[in-house]
C-alpha cells in the first residue's frame, strides 16, 4: 500500500517524460489521459483500504532516512483524516482536467499537458506530506506549473496576473519557512537531542509544547501564507485576477485543489502547533472571514464576466471554511473539511462549465448570452446543478457543508459571538441572489444574440466529463456521511489534544515573565487556573 | 622527500600550473587554436579528476611547512575551481570562436588564475593568501580586457584593475598591522591571539574590507556591474564563480581559524554587510534589462545571502557558505552559458531581455535549461539554489538572527521578479522578428545539460555533500589542523 501512494503522486511525473518524448499532439493527449486516469484508478484502493476507525494515525507511511546531513528532514508521506479526501479529490480531477482541455488548448500542446502532469505531482504531493520541509517543497513546486500554465495559456492581461499570483504566494511561503525552520529548530531542541526535526507526528503531539509569545509569533507566519493561498479577505486580491486570465483547466485546479492547500495547512498545522493563538486568534480571523463572505457576495454581484462571478463567489465560499475552522468545534471543523471537497467539486464544475460556453462564444460576459437554454438543453441541467450546488441547496454537497459549518459558529466558543454567524448566513443569501440572477440572465429569457442561435449543445466528451462531477455533488448532498466518516474521529482527536495542550501550555506559562501585550492577548490573570478550566470544557 | 609528498597533496594545482606553462610555449610557437585548446582540456580533465579523488579520499593535513592545507576545505574548493574552469573553458572556446574573437592567450591566463585560484582556497597563511588572490586577480584583469578592440571590455579591465590594486593595499596593510600585533602571518596562530588592542583591530577590519571588496559585498561593490557586464560573458561567469568560490573558501578559513574568538563582534558587522548586500543588490537587479548586467547585480545579492551564513558564525553557517558556493557554481555558469550561447549568434546588444521574447520554442532545450538555472537562483524547490538557501538561512535562525532571515527570505521573494521576467520573454510573448539561432555544439550543450542535471540532483539529495562539508569543520578536523 505504501508504495502504491508513491505509485500515484509520481505517476503523473512519469508522464512528463512520457509526454515530452511523444510525436503528436494527439498522442499527448491520450498519455495525458491515459496517466490521469491510471492515477486516479491507483488511487482508489488507497480509500478502500483506508481504516477510518484509526483515521488520526498517518497511515500508508513511507519514511526516509535524513535527507540533510545533520537535520533530521526525512521524506515521509501518508494519509489521514485530513488528507484522505483532498488527496482523491485530486486524483479525481485529474482526467476531468484533461478531458477539458481537449480542443480548447492549440498551441504548445506537449508543454501544457506536462505542466499540468507537474502540478498533479506537487498537489498530490502536498496532501500527503507528513513532514513540514517536504510539504513546503511539494507547496511550493505546485507554484511553478501553475505560472506557466497562466502566461502561456491564459488570456489578454495573462502576464500581470501570473506574476501577481506567484509574487503574491511566495511572499507569503517564505515568510513560512522562516518560522518553519524555527520550529524545526526548536522541535529540535525539546524533542530530538537538538537535531532539527520537522515530522509533522512529533510536532503535533502532546509532547511539543510552544511558549505562547513564539507561538504568537509563528501562527501569524504560518497562516499568512496560507491565508493568501486560500484567500481570506484582504489577501484575496490576486485570485480573481489570476482565475480570470487562467486557461479553463488552469482554473479547476487553482479552485478545486489549490486553495484547498491554505485551509488544509491551516488545519493541519496551526491547529495542532499553535493551539492558544488559534483560540485568541480566533475573533479577528472570523471577523475577516465574514467580510469576506459578504464582500466576495457582493463583488460577486455586480460582475459582468461570469468567469469574474464565479472567481469572487470562491472568496466567498472559502470564507465559509475559514469560519469553520475556526469555530474549534468539531461540527464546525467537519464543516469546513467538506465544504473543501464541495468547493472543489461544484466550484469546479462552474469554471469547466464557464469554459465550455467559452470555447463556443470566445465571450465570457453575461450581456452576451440569455436564452440559452432553449438552444442547449443538455448544458442547462448540468449548469443548474452546478449553480444549486454552489448556491447550497438542501439536497446538494454543498448545503452539508455550508449547514455544518453555521452551525459550528452558532456554537462556537472560540469566536465568541453569533453575530458572525448571523453575518455569514446572509452570505447564503446573497449567493442565491447572485448566482440565480446570472443563470437567468445567461440561460432563460429570449435568444437576442444572433450568434447564439447556432451554439452546439454539448458532445459526448464534455457531458461524460461533468457527469462524475455531478454523481459527487448529489451523493455528498444525500449522504454526507458517507464522505464525513474518514476526518470524524481525527477531528475529534485533533481538537481534544488541541484543547488539553493549550490549558497545559496555559498553566506552564508565568504570566511575569510574559510581555504585556501577551498578558493581553492570552488574557492571563493571576487566576489562570479557573481559565484554563473553561478552556478544557469546550 | 617532504617536498615531494607535500607536491602530490598539492597535484591538482601543480597539474594546472604545469597546462598553463604548457599551453602557453604552444601559444609561442604558434600551435593552431584547437590544439591548444585540446591541450587545456586535457590538463583540465586530470585536474579534475585528481582533484575528486582528493576530494573523496584526502583527510585534513598542512603542507609546505604550515603555509597550506589539503583535505577538507582545501580539497572542497580545490575542486569546485576546477569543476568550474573545466566548464568556463568549454563554454568559452566556443563563446570566442562564436563572436570571432578567439585568442590563444585566453586558455594560459585561465590556467594561471586557476592556480591563484586554488593556492588561494588551500591557504593557511595570510601570505600564501595573499599570493592566491594576486595571481588570480591579475590573471583576471587581463581576461576582463581580452576583447582588447572593444572599449567596453577595456574599460571593464581598467575599472577592474583600479579597484583591485585599491584593494590590495588593503590586504597587504592588513596584513601588516595583524603581524604587528600577533607576531605571524600563520592563520592558526593569529587565531590563538585574543588580547585586542588597536592594531589587532585595524589589521582585522582592513584584511576584511579587502576580502568584501574581492567578493563584492555592498557597500565595496562598485565595480562589479560594469566590469562584469564589460567582460566577455563566459569569462564573466568563471569569475563570479570560481573567482567567488576562491575568495570566499579563503574568508572562511581566515575567520574559522584566525578569528574564531572574535565572532560575535563579527555577527553585527556581517549582519550590516549581510543586509546592505541583498537589499541593494536585489532591488537594482530589479531595474535592469540587460540580463547580463542582471545576473551580475543578482550576483551581489547571491553574496548578500552567503554573508548570512558567515554571520550566523557556527559550523552550520560556513558549511552553509560552501555548499552555496557549489550550487552557486552550477547554476550561474549555467545561465550565463545559456546567455553567452544567445548573445554568440548576435552581438552584446542581444542582451537586452526584449531581444528574449519567444526564444524558448526556438531552441527548447536552451529555453528549459535557463528556465532551471533562473527558477534554482531564485531559489524554489526541487533545486540546489532552495538547498542552498535554506541550509544558509536556516543556520541563521539556528543563531538567533531572525530578523536578518526574515529580511533575506523577503529579498530572496523579490528576486523571483527578475528572475521570473527573463522566462516571461522566453515563454509569454510573442517573437517579434524571425530571430536565427544556430543550433548549438553537442559538447555546450551537453555540459550545460550536465550542470542542470546537477542542480536538481543537489536539490533533491543534498544529504552525502552536506555531511562531507559538515566534517570539514567538527572537531577532529580542526584539531587535525591546528598545531
Amino acid at each position: 500500500m505504501e508504495t502504491l501512494l508513491n505509485i500515484t503522486i509520481y505517476l503523473p511525473l512519469l508522464g512528463v517524460l512520457a509526454i515530452l518524448l511523444a510525436k503528436s499532439d494527439e498522442a499527448i493527449k491520450w498519455i495525458a489521459l491515459a496517466i490521469t486516469s491510471l492515477t486516479f484508478a491507483i488511487s482508489l484502493p488507497l480509500i478502500f483500504n483506508f481504516d477510518v476507525a484509526s483515521s488520526d494515525v498517518a497511515q500508508y507511511v513511507t519514511e526516509s532516512g535524513p535527507l540533510v546531513f545533520g537535520l533530521d528532514i526525512k521524506y515521509i508521506v501518508g494519509l489521514d483524516g485530513l488528507s484522505l479526501l483532498l488527496f482523491m479529490l485530486t486524483t479525481f480531477f485529474g482526467p476531468i482536467v484533461v478531458l477539458s482541455a481537449w480542443t480548447s488548448v492549440k498551441k504548445h500542446v506537449a508543454g501544457f499537458f506536462a505542466m499540468l502532469m507537474l502540478l498533479q505531482t506537487g498537489s498530490l504531493g502536498v496532501f500527503a506530506s507528513l513532514d513540514l520541509v517536504v510539504f513546503y517543497v511539494f507547496f511550493e513546486l505546485t507554484l511553478i506549473p501553475m505560472y506557466f500554465l497562466i502566461g502561456i495559456w491564459g488570456g489578454a492581461d495573462r502576464i500581470q496576473a501570473t506574476i501577481k499570483f506567484f509574487l503574491y504566494t511566495l511572499v507569503g511561503s517564505l515568510i513560512m519557512l522562516v518560522a518553519l525552520v524555527y520550529v524545526g529548530y526548536n522541535a529540535g531542541n525539546v524533542l530530538n537531542d537538538g537535531v532539527f526535526l520537522t515530522d509533522w507526528r512529533m510536532l503535533s503531539s502532546m509532547d511539543y509544547q510552544l511558549g505562547l509569545v513564539e507561538q504568537t509569533w509563528l501562527f501569524l507566519a504560518f497562516s499568512l501564507a496560507f491565508f493568501i493561498k486560500v484567500p481570506l479577505f484582504p489577501f484575496h486580491t490576486w485570485l480573481p485576477y489570476a482565475h480570470t486570465e487562467a486557461p479553463t483547466a488552469g482554473s479547476v485546479v487553482l479552485a478545486a485543489i489549490m486553495l484547498k492547500m491554505g485551509t488544509y495547512g491551516l488545519i493541519r498545522f496551526c491547529l495542532p502547533m499553535f493551539p492558544n493563538a488559534m483560540m485568541e486568534f480566533a475573533p479577528i480571523i472570523a471577523f475577516l472571514s465574514v467580510i469576506g463572505i459578504v464582500y466576495g457576495a457582493l463583488v460577486a454581484m455586480v460582475q459582468k464576466d461570469v468567469k469574474k462571478l464565479v472567481a469572487y463567489s470562491s472568496v466567498s465560499h472559502l470564507g465559509f471554511v475559514v469560519l469553520g475552522l475556526f469555530a474549534l468545534n468539531t461540527i464546525g471543523v467537519q464543516g469546513a473539511i467538506i465544504q473543501m471537497i464541495n468547493h472543489g467539486l461544484s466550484t469546479g464544475a462552474l469554471f469547466l462549465i464557464v469554459g465550455m460556453i467559452y470555447d463556443r462564444r470566445h465571450t465570457r460576459q453575461i450581456e452576451d448570452f440569455g436564452g440559452i437554454t432553449s438552444v442547449m438543453p443538455i448544458f442547462a441541467v448540468f449548469f443548474m446543478l452546478a449553480t444549486f450546488a454552489s448556491i447550497g441547496l438542501p439536497g446538494l454537497n454543498g448545503f452539508v457543508g455550508e449547514f455544518l459549518i453555521l452551525m459550528g459558529a452558532f456554537t462556537s466558543e472560540s469566536i465568541g459571538n453569533i453575530w458572525f454567524a448571523i453575518v455569514a448566513t446572509t452570505g447564503v443569501i446573497l449567493a442565491a441572489i447572485y448566482m440565480l440572477w446570472m443563470f437567468q440572465r445567461v440561460m432563460f429569457g429570449p435568444v437576442i444574440k444572433e450568434e447564439n442561435k447556432l451554439l452546439k449543445d454539448l458532445n459526448a466528451r464534455e457531458i461524460g466529463l461533468l457527469i462524475p462531477v455531478m454523481i459527487f455533488i448529489i451523493w455528498i448532498g444525500i449522504r454526507p456521511t458517507h464522505f464525513t466518516q474518514y476526518s470524524e474521529h481525527q477531528v475529534e482527536v485533533l481538537l481534544e489534544e488541541a484543547a488539553t495542550k493549550r490549558a497545559s501550555i496555559l498553566e506552564a506559562s508565568n504570566p511575569s515573565e510574559l510581555p504585556a501585550w501577551a498578558n493581553r492577548l492570552y488574557d492571563i490573570t493571576p487566576n489562570y487556573a479557573e481559565l484554563s478550566g473553561e478552556d478544557t470544557n469546550e | 622527500m617532504e617536498l615531494i609528498n607535500d607536491l602530490l597533496l598539492f597535484l591538482p594545482a601543480a597539474v594546472v600550473a604545469a597546462g598553463g606553462l604548457t599551453v602557453m610555449m604552444l601559444d609561442g610557437y604558434k600551435a593552431k587554436s584547437r590544439t591548444i585548446y585540446s591541450t587545456t582540456m586535457i590538463f583540465l580533465g586530470i585536474a579534475l579528476v585528481i582533484s575528486f579523488y582528493d576530494l573523496l579520499t584526502q583527510t585534513p593535513e598542512l603542507i609546505f611547512s604550515d603555509m597550506a592545507g589539503a583535505g577538507g576545505t582545501a580539497a572542497f574548493g580545490t575542486f569546485i575551481v576546477v569543476f568550474g574552469t573545466f566548464f568556463t573553458v568549454i563554454l568559452t572556446h566556443d563563446y570566442l570562436i562564436g563572436i570571432k574573437h578567439n585568442f590563444p592567450q585566453v586558455y594560459p591566463l585561465l590556467m594561471f588564475c586557476t592556480f591563484g585560484m586554488i593556492v588561494l582556497a588551500t591557504a593557511n597563511d595570510l601570505v600564501t593568501i595573499f599570493i592566491g588572490l594576486e595571481t588570480m586577480s591579475v590573471c583576471l584583469y587581463a581576461l576582463a580586457g581580452i576583447i582588447r578592440d572593444k572599449r567596453l571590455g577595456v574599460e571593464s579591465a581598467l575599472k577592474y584593475f583600479v579597484m583591485g590594486a585599491f584593494s590590495t593595499g588593503f590586504f597587504i596593510y592588513g596584513i601588516t598591522l595583524l603581524y604587528g600585533a600577533t607576531g605571524s602571518t600563520s592563520l592558526p596562530v593569529i587565531g590563538a591571539y585574543t588580547d585586542g588592542g588597536l592594531i589587532y583591530w585595524g589589521g582585522v577590519s582592513l584584511l576584511l574590507v579587502a576580502f568584501m571588496f574581492k567578493v563584492s559585498a555592498v557597500p565595496f561593490h562598485m565595480w562589479t556591474p560594469d566590469v562584469y557586464t564589460g567582460s566577455p560573458t563566459t569569462i564573466t561567469a568563471y569569475m563570479s564563480t570560481a573567482g567567488k568560490t576562491a575568495s570566499f573558501v579563503a574568508l572562511v578559513l581566515v575567520l574559522d581559524r584566525a578569528m574564531p574568538f572574535i565572532t560575535a563582534e563579527l555577527t553585527t558587522v556581517f549582519t550590516v554587510i549581510a543586509l546592505l548586500t541583498m537589499i541593494l543588490g536585489n532591488a537594482v537587479a530589479m531595474v535592469q534589462d540587460n540580463v547580463k548586467r542582471m545576473l551580475a547585480y543578482s550576483s551581489i545579492a547571491h553574496v548578500g545571502y552567503l554573508f548570512v551564513g558567515l554571520a550566523a558564525g557556527s559550523i552550520a553557517g560556513y558549511s552553509a557558505v560552501l555548499f552555496y558556493l557549489l550550487a552557486y557554481t552550477f547554476m550561474n555558469v549555467g545561465a550565463f552559458g545559456v546567455v553567452a550561447y544567445y548573445e554568440k549568434n548576435h552581438d552584446v546588444h542581444f542582451n537586452n531581455v526584449e531581444s528574449y521574447a519567444g526564444l524558448g520554442y526556438q531552441r527548447p532545450i536552451m529555453g528549459v535549461l535557463l528556465s532551471i538555472f533562473l527558477f534554482s537562483l531564485a531559489g524554489i524547490p526541487i533545486s540546489a539554489g532552495f538547498n542552498a538557501k535554506y541550509l544558509v538561512f536556516s543556520a541563521g535562525i539556528e543563531s538567533g538572527l531572525i530578523a536578518l532571515v526574515v529580511v533575506g527570505v523577503l529579498a530572496s521573494a523579490a528576486s523571483a521578479y527578475y528572475y521570473l521576467r527573463v522566462m516571461v520573454y522566453l515563454y509569454f510573448r510573442e517573437a517579434k522578428e524571425s530571430v536565427t539561432l544556430m543550433e548549438p555544439k553537442r559538447v555546450y550543450s551537453y555540459s550545460l545539460v550536465f550542470l542542470a542535471l546537477l542542480t536538481l540532483y543537489f536539490g533533491v539529495v543534498p544529504a552525502g555533500v552536506t555531511e562531507m562539508i559538515y566534517g570539514y569543520f567538527s572537531e577532529s578536523a580542526l584539531t587535525a589542523v591546528s598545531p
